[in-house]
């Protein structure tokens, strides 16, 4: 049963606050030992990007992350979750994405929020977009296989 | 009538980011829809150029090639994602 577990899913512009979002989340509880908060930050590539514009499917978005929480919750037992996921325009050293995941031990929490993470870069229908340090609009980053290996390797 | 959205590089290619079609009754699964999209100009046979690497979504869930549309109330047609 996941159906009481706190799952936590947003996808929004504005920045979040990693640390309020974990004690939001631990808050009250006497159950949990371990709480893994994993924050996606955008990179500037060496020097070549200005920033990162990050589409996403409204609706779909939000549902394939709360698919692929509650998948997490299931297999690894996890006592709460928050995914939120950023989108527009972000530049580098700004946060993307926080995943962070409740547990009773640090295992289960160690990889429900790395599970959680390979599944939202390879199935969340979000695209990222790069913009060149000399103003120039770049091209969509391509898929990674290695981001699909890391996806399988949980199967 | 069926509502189609696109995303990144397939929105940008078909030149929108999404439209009402009537398909005929011939296009069952995914692929047919890619394949008679195809016909209805360049920019459609640009954008869905290389089959394969489109992903097919029905009423907001993932799904193959092969899985048929019927009842579709929303198509979304959309590349590799690149998010996190």
């Amino acid at each position: 049963m996941t159906g009481d577990v706190p799952v936590v899913v947003r996808v929004q512009t504005e920045d979040f606050d990693a640390a309020a979002e974990a004690a939001r989340l631990a808050a009250g509880r006497r159950d949990a030992g371990a709480v893994v908060t994993f924050t996606g930050l955008c990179r500037d590539e060496g020097g070549r990007l200005s920033a990162l514009e990050l589409e996403h499917y409204p609706g779909m978005a939000e549902a394939e992350i709360g698919r692929i929480c509650r998948k997490a919750v299931e297999r690894f037992s996890l006592l709460g979750i928050t995914a939120i996921h950023r989108v527009g325009k972000i530049a580098p050293g700004e946060n993307i994405v926080l995943v962070i995941a409740l547990a009773p031990h640090r295992h289960a929490a160690f990889d429900g929020a790395s599970f959680v993470m390979d599944f939202l870069k390879t199935s969340a229908p979000f695209w990222k977009k790069e913009h060149f340090a000399d103003g120039s609009e770049g091209g969509w980053v391509d898929a990674k296989e290695s981001d699909d290996r890391a996806r399988e390797a949980w199967s | 009538m069926t509502k189609l959205v696109y995303f990144a590089w397939v929105r940008e290619r078909i030149g929108k980011g999404e439209e009402e079609i009537d398909l005929p009754a011939s296009v069952r699964t995914g692929g047919d829809l890619l394949a008679y999209l195809k016909t209805l100009g360049e920019d459609y046979a640009h954008a869905l150029e290389h089959e394969k690497v489109i992903r097919i979504a029905i009423n907001q869930e993932h799904v193959e090639h092969d899985e048929p549309i019927l009842d579709a109330r929303e198509i979304a047609l959309f590349p590799p994602m690149t998010g996190g």
